[in-house]
Parts: structure tokens; sequence; C-alpha cells
């Protein structure tokens, strides 16, 4: 993965395989990477040179809205930022992946979801008006609401205290196991990284 | 689609929408309040055709219609009556009144109804007949101004007439807009007996005919043919083409107005969309991520924009038509008809404008939408929409410039109008850049160099909608006040017209003995323009209306050797008494292209006559005195039929000096300039109370366009007061310096609205009133203070939301 005229190599020589229902951690310092990798994984951003293939379909070989229908398909989101839309309601925000896929009943699907991570009670809330940990799990429910096969962390833990921090990651985990998702999770934290399955260690772009 | 509604219900409640939503909404529905009202006039013009007509086929001329054309309407099988009107001076005892004198046959009308009642303000009926010879039929205005009831005499010329109904509703008058004096209505066989019709005397001569639609239109292409000059034909197709166009002229005006609020609606929706959008960024990042493909995204948010276009044009159709109710409300004594319901088509027109600024001014930000990466989730400097987008609103400018050229009528003057819009508003940023680049060197003002450009614009929209308000509040007064000034204390407010010649010794030593200042008396001979330096001349030469007008009517040529003391030689010398020559007015000179030396020929009484043009004279119209276009030495005129005509001043208290002159001189009439400067100006008071309704639309939008583009900078201030509030900055530090910033801004844009009024209204002054604007210092101050309360609100509400929120927060939900 390369950018900009000077050839910043940002990732070289990764190659990896994640299994279904894994759980994999990427750890590395600040600008190990480990980010752009997440972004390349999502389909978010292109690599100069390489491949990765989600669910046995090569990402690159899709045009870029190709591969947006198929994270609506298959892929959830969380956030260090937690990227809530502030003008929706907790419940809007936890409909907006099923509204869009046009499947299902998106409200009754998100009542469930946010009551199963606690939030039952703050349905009509704004973003505003919620706490760091509720807007995560907010994002925990828009995450798991359309059940993808593949859920990316970046960070999650990031914007929170400790305290609430955990509370997040237990959520997460418990989640993860419930519909088998499979998860890549990206930290600096080593602690949380331990408690995936496999954990990967990137230093300047490459598998460590 | 119910996703793209869910998302508008959303957007709405966020109060993302409203700003857009109003500006489409009065867009339309200043576009549809003009459409409805001029459907409705429209429709009522076609409707009382006939009656406006009082015929089928309507012959008008200056002069007595030819024998041979009579003879040719009763060989045509068609129904046929005559009339002749004029104005004369109605009297009863002391009190007279100028009155619009109608004379008709037996037979009238032909078309359409005239109803009387036999008392003012009894029920009416259709009256059976015409007035019997001895007897007269009046207007109510007539019967209260006189004081005159009916049964009782009433005096025209030389004779008395018994008053025997009051009309309530007469043909041709149904939709007559201006109405100085009021009907009197009479058996034309009692003419001769008032001895009204004289030389001179302006007369209009109308033949009638109503018959099947074959015969009148035979008998219309056989009268065609031979139809001399001041003679001319109205039927249903050209029926009443000076109120037609009258009302298309209007409506034109009005519709530019309308328009030019929609050009601001559309700027206020081109900046509020692009802040809408640079809003949803992160929102639209979010979704590409969750698996939104881009037509999807451009189609979910296109549909919710058509989908709150379609409310705010229904809202803003329906506010037109509420507008146009009060329009045609306020309209009433003017529009002397009751107007049918309008029909849905403005509507549509209007939501078709709606839809080109939706299209033009919303969809070009609206679609850089779909183009925002979905990686900005993770790195946020990504997809910014870029400044240079001007282009893309070049499809939504060339529709409203295409708009507002049709609606002009010509393309002139919608050149003009887009031109001056643009000019005004690129000469109002350029100013308020250098006024504020200036400022800001002063300490209290520093700030002023952070948002330049900014701050340009926004002072610029301001100076726009203040200019508007100017010119409605001051500069509309100033302009009638100092019209009414310019005519001198002493000029005369009463014109004589209609002396015969033996009558003017005697008038002399009348007024003379009233004590009143003896006028000058002139001679007034009526002749035609046949040719100019020998080639014939017909209106049709002309493209000029007003001078089509000129050569169609016949002149009024007067006759004196000495040049009248209010009036100035411009280029040549005076006449010679004893040679044929000529001096015309500048003005008239120049409207139909005369020159020093060209050689005119006039046609009085079916002889010719030319002369030479040796001088040009520049008068003073505001002096109230008599003035003619055209005069020569006596010896050219003298052998011809002439009246006499005079300009006198009658002191206020003195009004009854004026029943006794109409009673010595009953054909003479005295026109009473004073009522009808009045009368006009009371028509011009409606008018302008009634358009104010449109002007306060444009208003709207002008202010609608300040709103956006304060608020286009609004994210930006409360992320620098949230900075230097952690920077350790008071919360009043914080609000003196943006108090700054609005201060100068509004009091930059507050002067430059007081210049652009006082621009204005001295070009009004000068080209279209010729008169001297003196300087008001209302204006003055007036423009920047309402600058500076405009915007100190703005800054203090501003400073309460900047500094509501916790900097941390603010801080946060920027990052």
């Amino acid at each position: 993965m390369r950018s900009g005229a000077q050839e910043l190599v940002i990732l070289r020589d990764i190659d990896l395989e994640v299994t279904r229902g894994e759980a994999l951690s990427v750890v590395g310092a600040s600008g190990s990477g480990k980010s752009t990798l997440l972004a390349l994984l999502a389909g978010l951003d292109t690599p100069s040179e390489g491949r990765v293939e989600l669910d046995g379909q090569d990402l690159f070989a899709l045009d870029e809205d190709a591969r947006a229908a198929l994270r609506g398909r298959a892929v959830g989101f969380v956030f260090q930022s937690f990227q809530l839309l502030p003008a929706l309601t907790a419940l809007e925000n936890a409909m907006l992946p099923l509204e869009l896929s046009g499947k299902g009943d998106p409200e009754k699907a998100a009542r469930e979801m946010l009551a199963r991570v606690g939030l039952a009670e703050r349905l009509q809330h704004y973003p505003r008006q919620l706490s760091g940990g509720e807007q995560q799990r907010v994002a925990l429910a828009r995450a798991f609401v359309a059940r993808p096969k593949l859920l990316l962390a970046d960070e999650p833990t990031g914007s929170l205290d400790a305290e609430s921090g955990e509370a997040v990651i237990r959520l997460l985990f418990e989640l993860n196991r419930e519909s088998g998702t499979t998860l890549v999770l990206v930290t600096h934290d080593e602690s949380l990284a331990k408690r995936c399955g496999r954990s990967l260690r990137l230093a300047a772009g490459r598998i460590g | 689609m119910s996703l793209s509604w869910r998302m508008l219900a959303r957007d709405w409640r966020a109060g993302e929408l409203g700003v857009l939503g109003v500006a489409l909404a009065l867009a339309v529905a200043s576009v549809t309040s003009v459409g409805f009202f001029a459907d409705r006039v429209g429709r009522a013009l076609a409707r009382d055709a006939h009656q406006l007509l009082g015929a089928d086929l309507v012959l008008v001329a200056d002069h007595p219609w030819k024998k041979q054309v009579i003879e040719k309407i009763s060989a045509s099988g068609a129904k046929h009556a005559q009339a002749l009107s004029f104005v004369s001076m109605a009297l009863r005892g002391d009190a007279s009144q100028l009155a619009g004198v109608k004379a008709v046959s037996q037979g009238y009308p032909l078309r359409g109804r005239l109803r009387i009642a036999p008392a003012p303000g009894a029920p009416d009926a259709e009256a059976q007949g015409i007035p019997p010879p001895g007897s007269v039929w009046v207007d109510e205005r007539l019967v209260t101004d006189l004081g005159t009831g009916v049964g009782q005499k009433l005096r025209l010329g030389r004779q008395e007439l018994e008053v025997a109904a009051v009309i309530t509703l007469e043909p041709e008058r149904s939709a007559g807009f201006f109405n100085f004096a009021p009907r009197v209505l009479l058996n034309l066989a009692d003419v001769p007996a008032t001895g009204l019709v004289q030389p001179g005397s302006r007369v209009s001569y109308f033949e009638y005919a109503a018959g099947s639609p074959e015969v009148v239109s035979r008998l219309q292409d056989e009268l065609k043919k031979d139809l001399g000059r001041g003679e001319r034909i109205e039927t249903l197709e050209t029926g009443r083409p000076e109120i037609r166009a009258a009302v298309e002229r209007a409506q034109r005006f009005l519709g530019l107005t309308a328009l030019l609020a929609a050009v601001l609606a559309g700027v206020a929706i081109a900046l509020a969309t692009r802040r809408f959008v640079e809003r949803h960024l992160d929102g639209v990042a979010v979704m590409r991520c969750l698996g939104a493909t881009q037509p999807r995204l451009l189609r979910l948010y296109a549909a919710e924009f058509a989908m709150l276009g379609a409310i705010a044009c229904l809202l803003g159709a329906a506010l037109g038509y509420l507008a146009q109710a009060g329009l045609g409300a306020a309209l009433e004594g003017v529009l002397r008809a009751d107007l049918p319901l309008a029909t849905p088509w403005p509507a549509l027109q209007g939501a078709l404008v709606g839809v080109a600024l939706l299209l033009g001014f919303a969809l070009p930000p609206l679609v850089q939408l779909k183009n925002v990466p979905a990686l900005r989730v993770m790195r946020r400097e990504l997809g910014s929409p870029g400044a240079g987008a001007a282009a893309s609103y070049a499809g939504g400018f060339v529709t409203l410039c295409a708009l507002l050229v049709w609606q002009a009528g010509d393309s002139r003057l919608g050149a003009y109008v887009v031109g001056g819009f643009a000019v005004a508003l690129v000469v109002f940023f350029v100013a308020a850049f250098l006024a504020l680049k200036s400022l800001s060197r002063l300490r209290f003002a520093r700030d002023l160099r952070r948002h330049l450009r900014a701050n340009a614009v926004q002072t610029a929209a301001l100076a726009l909608g203040l200019t508007a308000l100017l010119l409605l509040t001051f500069t509309r007064n100033d302009l009638v006040d100092a019209w009414r000034r310019s005519a001198p204390q002493d000029a005369p407010n009463r014109f004589l017209i209609g002396l015969q010649p033996d009558q003017v010794s005697p008038m002399k030593l009348f007024l003379a003995g009233k004590g009143i200042s003896v006028p000058d008396i002139y001679p007034m001979v009526r002749g035609r323009l046949v040719a100019v330096n020998g080639t014939p001349v017909s209106e049709a030469d002309y493209d000029d209306e007003r001078a089509r007008r000129l050569v169609e009517r016949e002149f009024n040529l007067s006759y004196v050797d000495e040049l009248p003391s209010h009036n100035a030689i411009a280029a040549g010398r005076w006449l010679d008494p004893g040679k044929a020559e000529l001096s015309v007015e500048e003005g008239v000179a120049g409207r139909l292209g005369w020159k020093l030396g060209d050689e005119l020929t006039f046609a009085v009484a079916g002889e010719r006559f030319g002369a030479r043009i040796t001088s040009l004279r520049r008068l003073r119209w505001d002096s109230m005195k008599v003035n003619f276009f055209v005069i020569a030495p006596a010896k050219l005129l003298e052998r011809f039929p002439a009246s006499f005509i005079s300009a006198l001043r009658i002191e206020p208290g003195r009004e009854a000096v004026v029943g006794e002159l109409a009673r010595r001189f009953p054909n003479v009439t005295v026109l009473d300039v004073g009522a009808m400067l009045r009368e006009a100006q009371r028509l011009v008071d409606q008018l302008v109370h009634a358009v104010q309704f449109i002007f306060l639309f444009a208003l709207a939008a002008g202010l609608l366009v300040l709103y956006c583009a304060l608020g286009a900078t609004e994210d930006e201030r409360r992320r620098e007061a949230a900075m230097m509030r952690v920077l350790g900055a008071s919360r009043r530090q914080v609000a003196r310096r943006s108090r700054a910033e609005f201060l100068a801004m509004g009091l930059v844009g507050g002067v430059l609205a007081a210049l652009g009024a006082a621009l204005i209204g001295e070009l009004l002054a000068r080209r279209v009133f010729e008169i001297d604007l003196p300087i008001n210092a209302a204006l003055w101050i007036s423009g920047p203070l309402a600058g500076l309360a405009l915007l100190s609100l703005n800054a203090w509400l501003s400073a309460r939301k900047v500094l509501a929120a916790p900097p941390a927060l603010t801080l946060r939900d920027s990052v």
C-alpha cells in the first residue's frame, strides 16, 4: 500500500487469513498502519498492490459501489469516535443499516438490539444527550443489528474511560459470541488484544 | 422512498431544512401571487370584453365619421348606434365639477348592460333605453360633488338638463382603471343645444355595430381598408388595447419583482444546501460504510429534496394565493371590476420556478454528497466539498436569467434587470470587501480580517436587502414629495380650455374684475403632421409607443411672435415673424427625430402648410404653465380656426370664482390641476400599497440570504469561540470579539444600502421624474442604524448560541 508521490509505503507483505467466527486483534503503535489495514479489510481504501478476499469475493475486483453493497450485507463497524449521526435518535441510528438495506423490520430489530445493549430506556435520546459509553453502545447496536458476518472495530475504547470502556468491550465480546461473527479489533491496548483468540502485531507496516 | 421520507422528517426535526423550505416557499409564493393576480385580471378582461366594448365593433375617431362609413354600417344589416364623448364642466348653483360627458343615440349599448338606480344607494335595475331628451344620467360621485339629486337640474354648457337617474354600471367603464371625471350620460339629440362641441374641443366620435359574427367580420374587413388618420377599429380581439397594455405592463413589473425575490431565494437555497451538505458529510460517510451505494445515496437525498420541494411548492402556492387575494382587495378601488376566481395554472407556473430553483441551486451541492468517500469515517479530512463549485450553479443561473428575460417580455429590459442585479451584487461585494478591509486596520475591528471574504458576502447580502427596504420606505416618499414641491408656490392651478376667439377679451375682463392676475392666453390650432422634409409620415414609421401616439394624434400648434417667458432657446434662433418657421420642444424633436432645418408639413382643416424648424426650445413642464410642442409665427396660423387655452392661479378659498366663470363661459372647461394631481397620487399610493406585498417577498428573501450567509460561518465561529474559551478567554471577551465584527459589518452594509437607495432615487428623479431630489438625512441615518440593529441582534443571538454550550462539547462535536 503506497500513498503520495514519494512512495510512502504504509503496509507491505501482509499475508493474513481470518477464519469464520475467529476473533483477531491487531496491535501496534500509532502510525504502524493498523487503521489502514482495517480500511483495506473493509474495502474503504484500495491498495496499490495486493488482494483482499471477503467471503470468497475479491474485494478489489469489485467497484466501490459493489463493495459498499457487500459491506451492507456482511460487515459491521465500530469506530473510536462512535460516528453516530447527531440528528438521529439512538433508535434511528440503530435502525439505519436495516433501513439502507431495506430488509426486515428495522425498528423492531433496532429496539431489540438496543435493549440488548441496555439502552431500552434511552431510545429517543440524541447522541449528544448520551454519555460516551452509551454512545458506543448505540454504535454496537448499530453494528450488530444487521447480523454481519464480519465486525471491524477500530479502537472501540479509545474515547472512553476505563470503566465504560470495559463495559463496552464485555458487551462486544458477548454479542460477538452470540451471533458467531468474525471479529477484527484494532487497538493499542495490549490487555484488550490478549482477550481475542489471536493477536497480530504491526510495526512499520509489517507483521511483526 | 419511505426512507427518504423518514430522512426528510429527521432532517426537518434537526432544523436543517427550515431555511431551505422557507426560501423555496417564498420564491413560489411571490411568483404565484403575481401569476394568480394577472390570471384573474386577464380573465376579467376576457369576460368583460363585450361589456367593455359596448358592441361587437367600435369605430373611434377624433373627428366625425364620414357619411360613407355610416352608410356602410347601415347597409351591412348590423345594429348601429352612435356616441360622442368629451370633458366639460357640469354646473349646479355655485358648484361646478369637471365631468366626462357621453352623448349616446338610441340603441346604446348594443352589447353589455347599462344599470341605473332612481337614487344614490337605491337598488338598481337594467336601464330601458337611453336618457330621454332633456335629461341626464350621472355617476353617484357627481351627485355627491355637486350636491344635486335625482329630479334636480344640472347645467351642461348652455343647456339645463334634469338628473333622471344614477348610473351604477356602464359599459366601457367597468374596467376603466383611471377615472378622473365622473360620467354624465345624455341623449345625443341634446348636444347641439349645449353648444359644447366647437372647433378645438377634444371630442371622440364613436360608431357602434353589432350583429352576427359573419356580418361583423365582413363589415370590419370593409371598413379597415379606408381607415384614415386618427381613426381606429376596436373589436373583441383588439378590445381596449390600452387596458390590456396597462395590465401587461403592470404584470411585467410585478413579475420581475417576484422573480427577483425568486433569485434571492435561489441564493438562499444554494447557501442553505451547502450548509446542509457540510453537516451531512460525516453521516453520508457512515452510510457509505454501512453499505449505501453512490446511486442509492443520490436517489435518497434527491427524493428527500424533491419531497421537501413538493411541500414547499404547495405551501408557497397557498401563500401566493392568499397574497394575491390581498393584492386584489387592495386594488379594488383602482380596478373597477370584480375579479373571477383564479385558475390553478399560475400555481403550476410557480411550482416550475420552484423546481428550477431546486435543480439549479440545491442539486449541484447535493450531488457532491454522493462523492464523499466512506474512508472519511477514519480520515476526516477527506471529501470536503471543493470551494470552486461556483461553475456548478451555472445551470441554475442560466435558467433564472431565462425566466427573468421571459417575464420582462423584452430582452433588453430583462437584461437590464439581470445585469443590474448582478452589478449591484458585485459592487456591493467589492465595496464591502474594501470597506471591511480598511476597517480591519482599526484595533477594535482586527478580527474582520479573519473571515474577510465571507464577511463581505454577508455584508453585500445585508446591503441588498436594506436597499430594497429603504427604497420602499424613504425614497418613494422623497420622490413624491420632491415632485409635488417642484412646482413653484405661485404656479397656476387651473387650466382653461376651449375658449373661443370672441371670448378672449371678455375672459380677461372677467378675471381682472375678480382681482385675479390676468394670464397669457394662447391660441391653439389642431393640425396633423403629414410629412417631414417632403416624405409622408405615418405612425408605422416609429417603433417607440409614445412617438407613434404623437404622430397618430393631432398636434396642438400655437402661434406667438415672442418667446414665452418660461421657455428657453436650446438651439437655433427664435422665429422670424414674417417667415414660415417653427420652434419645437427639444424632447419631442428628439423622440420624433427632428433636427434644426427640417421642414415639417402639417394639415389643418383640410389645408396644408410647410415650415422649417429654426429653433429647439427647452421647457419647464413642472412650471404648470401652458406649453406647446410646436410654435409658429402668428402670420402662418392666424387664418385657421383656433381655440384658446390658458393657465391661471386661483388662491385657496376663492374656488367660487370657478363656478361663476363656468356659468359665464359655459363652453370653457376648467381643469383643476391640484385635484388631478391628488387623484393621481391617490392612485399611485393605492398601487404602491398593493404591490408592497410583492416587495415584501423580495425583502424577506433578502433577509433569508443574510440569515444563510451568517449561518454559513456560524459553525466556524462556534469552534473558534470554544477554542478561545479553552485558552482562557472570558465569555465577555468572546462576545466582544464577534460583536465588533458584526457591528462593523452592519455599519458598512447600512451605509452601502443608503448609498444604493440614494443612487437609485437620484436616477429615477433625473431620468423619470426630471426633478432634483434633495438629500434626505433620515435615509442616511436610518440605513446604517437598521444595519447596526439587525447585526446587533444577530451578534446577540449568535453569542448566546456560541456561548451556551460548554467549550468541550463544541470541540468534541466538531472533531
